[in-house]
């Protein structure tokens, strides 16, 4: 397989996310129509949507969306699954046929639990042992792809223009309460079913405009922890740095956004002596983890939503609140067509990350921690 | 006056539809519902009026020449792109990179504007476009800027907003920047400097800063309020020694 870099394709990117931080569900829709405001900055290379909330029948599965060559890898996929996982169900997405959208690989999904026999016998537990799954998939069998693998939320993405995407997916058929978009624009790499964003591992999406300069830096230093990039673009580093950073070692958000979009040395010399040690501190122990270049990248998790830009904004990003909803896009047009009188609209500075966070979530994942630890940031 | 709904409507056809009403003779062209249209006036030579109702897409006015534009709302990233003459009038904020490489002309933005504003301004004989940013602006005001001159005014800032961002005049080499109030001198790129005010330069001030209170019905007085500093680039040839020339 070419490795991001070893394949050039001379040719930006639109973002744009809604959600609703009570919770409440409503339909594919306006992600669709958001996006499509901003068709001219994709070239129909790549498109996609990753929705939450989306399947509150099987919330305790975690739903697998896999891409298939061809039907003898998916009876081998399925052996795999029936080996390691119970299987609440499975059955193909439901598709469009439409004229813009050509060469869709099979396209499946499987709501699973892991057999407690298997995590007994590996010794981790349930998350640890579908990033494990997901990523042996997909670096070592070739012809199937897992490109979404959390709990009530799914990613649905191709090859075409964004809401050419959403359409032969039928998003408007789906409720969720948080939604991302992407429209792609490939500059280094394939467009190619599996390359289209977002992308996903457990819970945490990712869609992304621009590129991660440091992208074999971050390579290198994720596949020190298992992590595998083999999806031929950049993008796919910034959701494991996002599952190791905040899963894995439990950071809070603060921290993590310090990490990968860290002020300069020459900033943190001018700060307060607490400040300076904490960012000093979060520098040398999570420099590998630093993302370098110009991006501008919406994050969805089960909680809610982030978006970061790079510390020089080199990517452009708009944000807007109305009432229960926070819309993140990379031009206002695109919240504009969604939302006709935004209360409050902001241009994020580089580096100052937009957090929305669901108010009924329980934060998990994030240890609490006491006022005089946190940084005040994006206070 | 002719009106052009733009709901549901292509970019192309839109500026189509408008560059047809110019070479017709129409003088004053509104445009309703506009959002996230593109290109709008690109190029347009002729003297004419647009008037927008609604946020127009990127690179609004790019190579203009002589038009005049007025925004009922936000511009979006790369308005007055290498504009070379005319007006552009924007009732709201305006997004990254307004007037990138401007030649010509004036624009004035009632509100706040994005990074990269004015970069690559620059100006020759009689050529000296201007930006005059009524709130704040982003990093990189006046990057790498040549010519021209900008002013912000710093309207409506809270007590700790700062009125630019960091990396202000970063490889400035020529231009004027005007900024209403004070500035760190570690938000300044190494190229430039903060100088006093000259009588000339109140002459040249005032007739922007009239003009800002007329489009936008501001007072004076408000913006007589507060001093102006003056920034201007060391060298005019910054990196003439780099490579060659000892």
């Amino acid at each position: 397989m070419l490795r991001e870099g070893q394949i050039r394709i001379p040719s930006g990117c639109a973002i744009s996310g809604i959600m609703n931080k009570k919770g409440r569900v409503f339909g594919g829709g306006d992600i669709i129509n958001s996006i499509a405001v901003m068709h001219d900055r994709s070239n129909g290379l790549g498109g996609g949507f990753a929705a939450y909330g989306i399947y509150p029948e099987f919330k305790e599965e975690y739903a697998f969306h896999f891409f298939f060559d061809h039907t003898t890898i998916k009876n081998e996929i399925e052996a795999l699954l029936k080996k390691n996982f119970i299987i609440a169900s499975g059955e193909a997405i439901p598709i469009r046929k439409s004229k813009s959208i050509k060469d869709a690989p099979l396209i499946w999904r499987y709501f699973v639990r892991p057999k407690h026999r298997v995590l007994v016998k590996q010794e981790v537990d349930e998350e640890e042992f579908v990033v494990r799954f997901v990523m042996r998939v997909n670096s070592e069998i070739d012809g199937a792809y897992i490109f979404s693998s959390g709990k009530n939320m799914g990613a649905f993405k191709g090859v075409g223009y964004p809401e050419d995407i959403g359409e032969f997916y039928r998003l408007e058929e789906y409720s969720g309460y948080l939604w991302t978009a992407h429209g792609r624009f490939p500059t280094n790499t394939p467009g190619w079913w599996g390359g289209a964003h977002p992308f996903t591992l457990l819970d945490c999406s990712v869609v992304h405009n621009g590129e991660i300069s440091s992208y074999d830096a971050n390579r290198r230093q994720l596949e020190m922890y298992g992590y595998k990039c083999v999806l031929q673009t950049d993008t796919e580093v910034v959701a494991y740095i996002f599952d190791y950073l905040m899963r894995r070692q439990g950071l809070p958000l603060d921290v993590i956004v310090k990490a990968m979009a860290s002020p300069f040395w020459h900033e943190i010399d001018r700060m307060n002596k607490k400040e300076k040690e904490i960012l000093r501190a979060i520098r040398v122990v999570y420099g590998g983890f630093l993302v370098n270049g110009p991006f501008s990248i919406l994050i969805g998790t089960n909680q809610g939503m982030i978006a970061l830009n790079d510390r020089i904004k080199l990517r452009p990003s708009i944000a807007a609140t109305k009432g229960d909803y926070l819309y993140v896009a990379s031009e206002e047009a695109a919240i504009r067509q969604v939302c006709s009188k935004p209360e409050h609209m902001w241009m994020p500075r580089g580096g100052e990350p937009v957090i929305g966070l669901l108010e009924a979530s329980q934060p998990t994942r994030v240890p609490v921690r006491t006022e005089q630890e946190k940084i005040a940031i994006n206070s | 006056m002719q009106t052009i709904d733009a709901s549901g409507m292509l970019y192309r056809d839109l500026n189509e539809l408008i560059r047809d009403s110019v070479s017709r003779g129409v003088k004053e062209i509104r445009l309703i519902n506009v959002n996230g249209h593109r290109y709008i006036g690109d190029g347009l030579a002729k003297e004419a009026s647009i008037i927008i109702e609604g946020t127009p897409g990127n690179d609004l006015a790019a190579f203009m020449e002589g038009a005049r534009i007025e925004v009922h709302g936000n511009a979006q990233d790369g308005t007055a792109n290498t504009m070379n003459g005319g007006t552009i009038v924007i009732h709201g904020d305006a997004r990254d990179a307004l007037g990138y490489s401007m030649r010509g002309g004036e624009v004035y933005v009632r509100g706040d504007v994005g990074y990269r504003v004015g970069i690559h301004m620059k100006g020759y004989q009689d050529m000296n476009p201007a930006i005059v940013v009524g709130g704040k602006a982003g990093d990189f005001f006046a990057e790498y800027m040549a010519g021209g001159i900008m002013i912000v005014l710093g309207l409506g800032l809270a007590p700790d907003e700062d009125i630019v961002g960091n990396y202000c005049g970063t490889g400035m080499h020529g231009g004027i920047i005007y900024l209403r109030g004070e500035v760190a001198p570690e938000q300044l790129g190494k190229e430039v400097k903060v100088v006093s005010l000259t009588e000339e330069d109140t002459c040249v001030l005032d007739g922007y800063l009239d003009n800002y209170c007329q489009y936008f019905k501001v007072k004076r007085e408000e913006i007589d309020k507060k001093p102006f500093c003056k920034l201007l680039p060391y060298n005019k040839r910054p990196y003439g020694n780099m490579y060659a020339g000892w």
